[in-house]
């Protein structure tokens, strides 16, 4: 089969002529597609960034570092950031126990487990428009039923996405209840990969399922944990159908404007595009720089387990 | 080995999972029953939480408000070709990178995992400003194009390619079939679920796409489902129970799709997950 014309030697390694002619041709499209949506508008966007383009008078002119010394001490977008960093830490932090809680408890002997599974992931699946409307009326102060539940049990009700103190909260509620599923899926996974004979092994030396728990379990989830950290505080940066639907206009006294939403707003309602090309310049570069950060952290500690 | 008889802490554990489930699944009991209320329904006191009379009236006020019909049909064609054209994309992409071997492989593999860092909201000023110099404003193309590309369907087909058997391909290369007919005659009959995965997920995520369908239509003729309700949040004032019909109508599709094939979106969260 093998002719010797069909091999070809590039930078001293061999190939087969026809596999290289024929991945060529697979893969241009993708690299067009590539090239178009990403490698263009990537060097578009640091382009933008310093000049000051408006997209009304569509004039755009050499702007030096204006934009970012402008957006550095533009308190909205200050808020903005600390707004993102606010919800990506306390969505974690409740999405992540949470999820972790359920996974545990699934790993148990029970009955109806895929039901139970399926209904708890469901929410992911939803789009996140249609959902959000069902939880506008969640919230409304009157005729919401989360009030109606709470002043029904003579508690304090809460003015939902229509206070500051609390709108932001009322968004992480609605993330949690839409994404704890998909958490809880990848640390089911997890556990079901341990190996039964670590378990096994564990019981024939008395662990409890508490210590069961804190010295296999929770060590080897670790991994798992670092990603969902990971990708949870990357995905509060792309955070924005629920919050423009919620609360337009970034919600009372800016409180539920998250990075992506004060970009659209400089963009498409204030016409500013070199500024916000700025700012989501800015957001890429904290993007990778928590990218680093767990590479950093999560790379070393995951290996000495297994 | 597993197979233990239900003790008490067992039956603890399920009675906790199946409260929760009932908070979780809350929000969709509420649309539906709430679809179908009065507003006489809504405003009652002591609330009221089964509708008075089961009549249809919300549902045609949806398509009474909004172009209901337009919107539904924008979604699905849009949706249908962006997942056309990105499986077609990803499936020839991931048969090369998968079990061809050419210079430049790992490479390539790399640059389509550095998109997956690179969010939607930093292209998007470029990208508009490109689509609307080429005049594809409020047009399917605009809304469609720039939407084909995803690196995660790409990285699960692979992760389904590479474990087609290899003597199958060398089979097929004696039999002299060349790598186009390989993919089409070995790889994809051998692979439908996992493209069949791909289908759904591709499916689902274009379905619930909100950002840039927003901002690359003005009228109403192009707007597709998840702009056309947020439009209705503003048009309906507060007409929660109208608001409710239309999320039913928009919800309902993706939780069919789901019923038939939670077991393979499931397995690919995992598999996709933990990969990357």
């Amino acid at each position: 089969m093998q002719k010797l014309s069909n091999r070809i030697t590039i930078r001293g390694k061999i190939y087969e002529r026809d596999q290289v002619r024929a991945a060529t041709v697979l893969l241009i499209p993708t690299m067009v597609v590539i090239l178009f949506l990403f490698i263009i508008p990537a060097v578009q966007v640091v382009w933008y960034s310093f000049t000051n383009f408006n997209l009304t008078s569509g004039q755009a002119s050499f702007y030096g570092i204006k934009n970012f010394t402008y957006i550095l001490t533009d308190d909205k977008f200050m808020k903005a950031l600390g707004n993102t960093f606010f919800f990506a830490f306390v969505k974690l932090a409740i999405d992540t126990t949470l999820a972790l809680a359920l996974a545990l408890m699934l790993d148990a002997h029970i009955p109806v487990k895929r039901l139970l599974r399926s209904v708890y992931f469901a929410p992911v699946i939803v789009p996140v428009v249609a959902s959000s409307l069902i939880w506008i009326w969640f919230f409304d102060p009157g005729i919401g039923p989360f009030n109606q539940i709470l002043s029904s049990l003579k508690l304090p009700t809460s003015q939902w996405l229509y206070h500051e103190n609390s709108a932001l909260m009322s968004i992480i509620i609605f993330s949690v209840w839409k994404g704890v599923g998909y958490n809880m899926i990848l640390f089911l996974a997890g556990l079901q990969n341990i190996p039964d004979s670590y378990i096994d092994a564990a019981k024939v030396d008395g662990a409890n399922n508490w210590q069961m728990l804190v010295k296999i379990k929770l060590p080897l989830l670790r991994p798992i944990v670092a990603f969902v950290v990971m990708i949870g505080i990357i995905n509060a940066f792309k955070v924005f159908a629920e919050i423009n639907v919620m609360t337009p206009k970034g919600g009372p006294l800016y409180s539920t404007a998250l990075m992506v939403v004060y970009i659209y707003e400089q963009a498409f309602q204030n016409a500013k595009m070199g500024r916000a090309s700025a700012a989501s310049l800015l957001l890429f570069i904290i993007i990778m720089i928590v990218t680093l950060i767990q590479r950093r952290l999560g790379g070393k500690k995951t290996i000495d387990l297994a | 080995m597993r197979h233990r008889k239900l003790t008490g802490y067992n039956w603890t554990v399920f009675i906790i999972l199946a409260v929760g489930s009932i908070v979780m699944a809350f929000p969709f009991i509420w649309m539906i029953l709430s679809s179908f209320k009065t507003t006489a329904d809504v405003y009652a006191y002591p609330p009221r939480w089964i509708p008075s009379s089961w009549d249809w009236h919300n549902y045609s006020e949806v398509f009474r408000m909004i172009p209901f019909f337009r919107y539904y049909f924008n979604s699905i064609y849009t949706s249908v070709a962006q997942t056309l054209l990105e499986i077609t994309l990803s499936v020839t992409a991931a048969f090369a990178l998968s079990k061809l071997r050419f210079p430049g492989r790992n490479f390539l593999i790399n640059l389509i995992r550095s998109t997956m860092f690179v969010p939607m909201i930093v292209t998007l000023i470029p990208l508009y400003l490109l689509v609307s110099r080429a005049g594809w404003i409020d047009t399917y193309r605009g809304i469609i194009l720039p939407q084909i590309f995803s690196a995660f369907t790409i990285f699960l087909l692979m992760s389904f390619f590479v474990t087609v058997p290899n003597d199958l391909l060398d089979s097929a290369k004696l039999d002299g079939c060349g790598y186009y007919r390989i993919l089409t005659k070995v790889i994809i009959p051998n692979s439908m679920t996992a493209i069949g995965t791909a289908v759904m997920f591709s499916f689902l995520g274009h379905w619930k796409s909100y950002t840039w369908p927003l901002i690359i239509t003005n009228k109403t003729n192009y707007r597709t489902l998840p702009i056309g309700l947020k439009y209705l949040v503003q048009e309906s004032s507060s007409e929660y129970q109208v608001m409710m019909a239309a999320s039913v109508m928009a919800i309902l599709p993706v939780l069919i799709v789901f019923m038939f094939s939670e077991k393979q979106l499931v397995r690919s969260v995992t598999l996709t997950g933990l990969k990357s």
